[in-house]
């Protein structure tokens, strides 16, 4: 095992797959000579070359419609936004081209890419940079939507994301790109879909990934000291959704709470407890309840930005409630 | 190569052009016999779409947006006929023509405007949506100008692989003003990459004369801001078109680099079958149809006793009934079956 942090964990799958496949190629703003803004791509250039690295103009339609026509012919293109923010620019080519190519052309022309960047908010950048883009992106059929949360699923979801025959879109996070965690030195995959106990407990699910996790992690540890056992359950895939981890849970728990950093209207959150609420009704002890961000664009102010995101305070809150404490 | 290995309906390799694969780089000059063969097919693509524009309006068999090419023929065959069957080809929604024009059969394009299981796309695409991976036509797209950062991306793939293919993208004048056409060819031309961006420039962007939302009298002027090679001819003469085309395809496969052409061309029906075209004076239309790139040639094969009156009459019989028998077959094709739905939205 080996102590990284999440941007050289994520940098060693392009490493190891780039490396692996010689139709893989990184494009992104500053990816190459720069070593990315967030150095996620350090090294890559110095080992590949320009050939298999490109700096992109500030163009992130273009050079996502260009990802989309080199999939269609024969490439393995890895898009690399900055942020997600500015991949709102490519909502055209990810939705309107990659998402609904192979449907379209009558299963002849599927899409191998993988778009990926952070997502949602980062601190104090306000309201163009702080968006979380999986309530829209996880509503299109036809792409695979991967959001992680520490560097060990990062790696090995980068790896099978790349392999993927159909456009993944991976969501990454600037708060986490410094975390540390441990990931085997041999080589090891995750498969897409499948989601993860985080956490074991017997009296209330909880469901979180990407940042939230770690905020539900760090509820889930103090409730611990009062007694409740709380399972943290982290999809790590939310298109597709491994339904039946989370169902499975529910009817050992009877209590669910959701935390995502989306707002509340029709988010992955909302999707979920519409699921577990149909799915494990007999289950249930208590409604579901969802933990999300204020339904504002964010403001820059720092106590006002942790207003809107969800706060453990609110999570403790929302697990009272499930629990009627 | 994922994308090839997953590859399904994959169709006969293509017609070869006249200077075959053994001569790359060069392009033939027109012979009699290909003189009689591109009038041919521009009469069997006017035909096609006149008998799809009855089968929509008339006959009613099939509904959703329809496109004709009427008037943009010499275009079309012209272009073909300068590329390679390994060459790519992207479009926008305007798309039958070309599609049959790649190799994809009358009967295949008939089939998929009527919504069945034998189109070319099994019925999910319809008129905006051809496709034929086996003949390397990569759609048929429905968002204006959403296609040439795709074309970019495959001019970046030939080049990754070093091959001397070169991807054609027709785009429409209108086309010509949306963002991702600028990011596309700031791309190609920093990179260098294979594209021949053909702007079909019919005048008018739906009802609006491209005039009025330019701002440039000239739409290959859009590549001097890229310093990015650029033409414009009359695309009314098909042997002009051809020559003109050859040339620049014989250069691209030697010095890789792009192309903006402006092909000054005109629609004589609607945007699509449901526009009267009302933004424009009949005289205007009667104008281009006087020198109508199909009724002129024919009177030059005439003058070079290539064809006489019997040979034309005889070859647009023929010509009609290629598309009466694809009217047929797509009448006789079954509609999509119900698990079709379901398919196709991801691969293993």
């Amino acid at each position: 095992m080996a102590l990284v942090t999440f941007r050289e964990a994520l940098g060693r799958a392009m490493n190891e797959e780039m490396a692996r496949d010689q139709t893989v190629f990184l494009m992104g703003e500053e990816v190459a000579e720069y070593d990315g803004a967030y150095k996620v791509s350090k090294g890559l250039l110095a080992k590949y070359g320009p050939k298999r690295v490109w700096d992109a103009p500030i163009s992130e339609g273009g050079f996502a419609g260009l990802g989309v026509g080199a999939a269609m012919t024969g490439l393995r293109p890895i898009i690399e936004m900055m942020t997600w923010n500015f991949g709102i620019q490519a909502f055209d080519q990810i939705i309107n081209h990659a998402a609904k190519m192979l449907y379209m052309s009558g299963g002849q022309f599927n899409v191998p890419i993988v778009f990926r960047g952070p997502n949602g908010a980062a601190h104090m950048l306000a309201a163009q940079h702080s968006q979380s883009v999986e309530a829209m992106l996880t509503n299109v059929p036809g792409m695979k939507v991967v959001s992680v949360a520490t560097p060990y699923d990062g790696c090995g979801l980068l790896k099978s994301a790349i392999r993927d025959n159909n456009p993944v879109i991976f969501l990454e996070s600037e708060m986490m790109y410094g975390m540390k965690g441990e990931i085997p030195d041999e080589e090891y995959l995750i498969p897409l879909g499948v989601g993860d106990i985080k956490r074991p407990g017997a009296h209330v699910t909880m469901i979180a990934w990407n940042k939230m996790l770690h905020r539900a992690m760090e509820a889930a540890e103090k409730l611990a000291s009062d007694g409740i056992e709380v399972e943290v359950i982290d999809p790590r895939t939310l298109q597709p959704l491994d339904e039946q981890l989370i169902f499975d849970s529910v009817r050992k728990t009877h209590r669910c709470v959701v935390v995502e950093e989306s707002y509340d209207f029709a988010s992955v959150g909302a999707q979920i407890s519409d699921r577990v609420q149909r799915i494990c009704f007999d289950d249930l002890d208590a409604p579901v309840v969802r933990v999300t961000s204020e339904f504002v664009p964010m403001p820059y102010a720092e106590n006002l930005e942790d207003r809107v995101m969800p706060s453990q305070d609110r999570i403790l809150a929302a697990v009272s409630e499930v629990l009627y404490a | 190569m994922g994308s090839d290995r997953k590859s399904r309906n994959e169709e006969k390799s293509p017609r070869k052009t006249p200077d075959g694969d053994g001569n790359r780089g060069k392009f033939a000059p027109v012979t009699d016999d290909l003189l009689i063969a591109m009038y041919k097919e521009m009469l069997l693509y006017r035909r096609f779409e006149e008998r799809v524009h009855v089968a929509y309006t008339t006959r009613r068999k099939f509904a959703g947006f329809c496109h004709l090419h009427i008037g943009q023929e010499a275009l079309c065959v012209g272009v073909q006929r300068a590329l390679l069957p390994s060459d790519y080809m992207i479009t926008g929604y305007r798309s039958h023509t070309q599609a049959i024009a790649k190799g994809i059969s009358p009967n295949a394009v008939m089939a998929e405007l009527f919504g069945k299981i034998d189109g070319a796309v099994r019925g999910k695409g319809g008129s905006m949506h051809m496709f034929s991976k086996g003949k390397r036509f990569l759609g048929g797209h429905g968002i204006v100008g959403g296609q040439v950062p795709l074309a970019a991306g495959v001019g970046f793939s030939i080049k990754y692989r070093g091959e001397d293919d070169i991807i054609v993208c027709y785009l429409g004048d209108a086309a010509a003003n949306q963002g991702q056409f600028f990011e596309a060819l700031n791309m190609a031309a920093t990179w260098k990459l294979p594209c021949l961006f053909i702007i079909e420039n019919n005048r008018y962007g739906m009802g609006t004369d491209i005039r009025r939302t330019t701002s440039v009298d000239h739409l290959w002027k859009r590549a001097l801001a890229f310093d990015m090679a650029h033409s414009q001819i009359d695309a009314y003469n098909v042997v002009d078109v051809y020559n003109h085309v050859g040339g620049i395809v014989a250069d691209m496969r030697k010095n890789q680099a792009p192309h903006l052409f402006e092909a000054m061309t005109y629609r004589y029906r609607g945007h699509s079958v449901s526009d009267p075209g009302l933004y424009r004076t009949k005289d205007e239309v009667a104008k281009f149809q006087e020198r109508d790139s199909i009724v002129t040639l024919g009177a030059q094969l005439k003058k070079k006793k290539l064809a006489t009156d019997a040979d034309l009459e005889a070859w647009d019989l023929e010509a009609k009934k290629t598309c009466e028998d694809a009217e047929a077959f797509a009448d006789a094709s079954p509609p999509p079956p119900e698990e079709e739905v379901w398919k196709d939205v991801f691969v293993d």
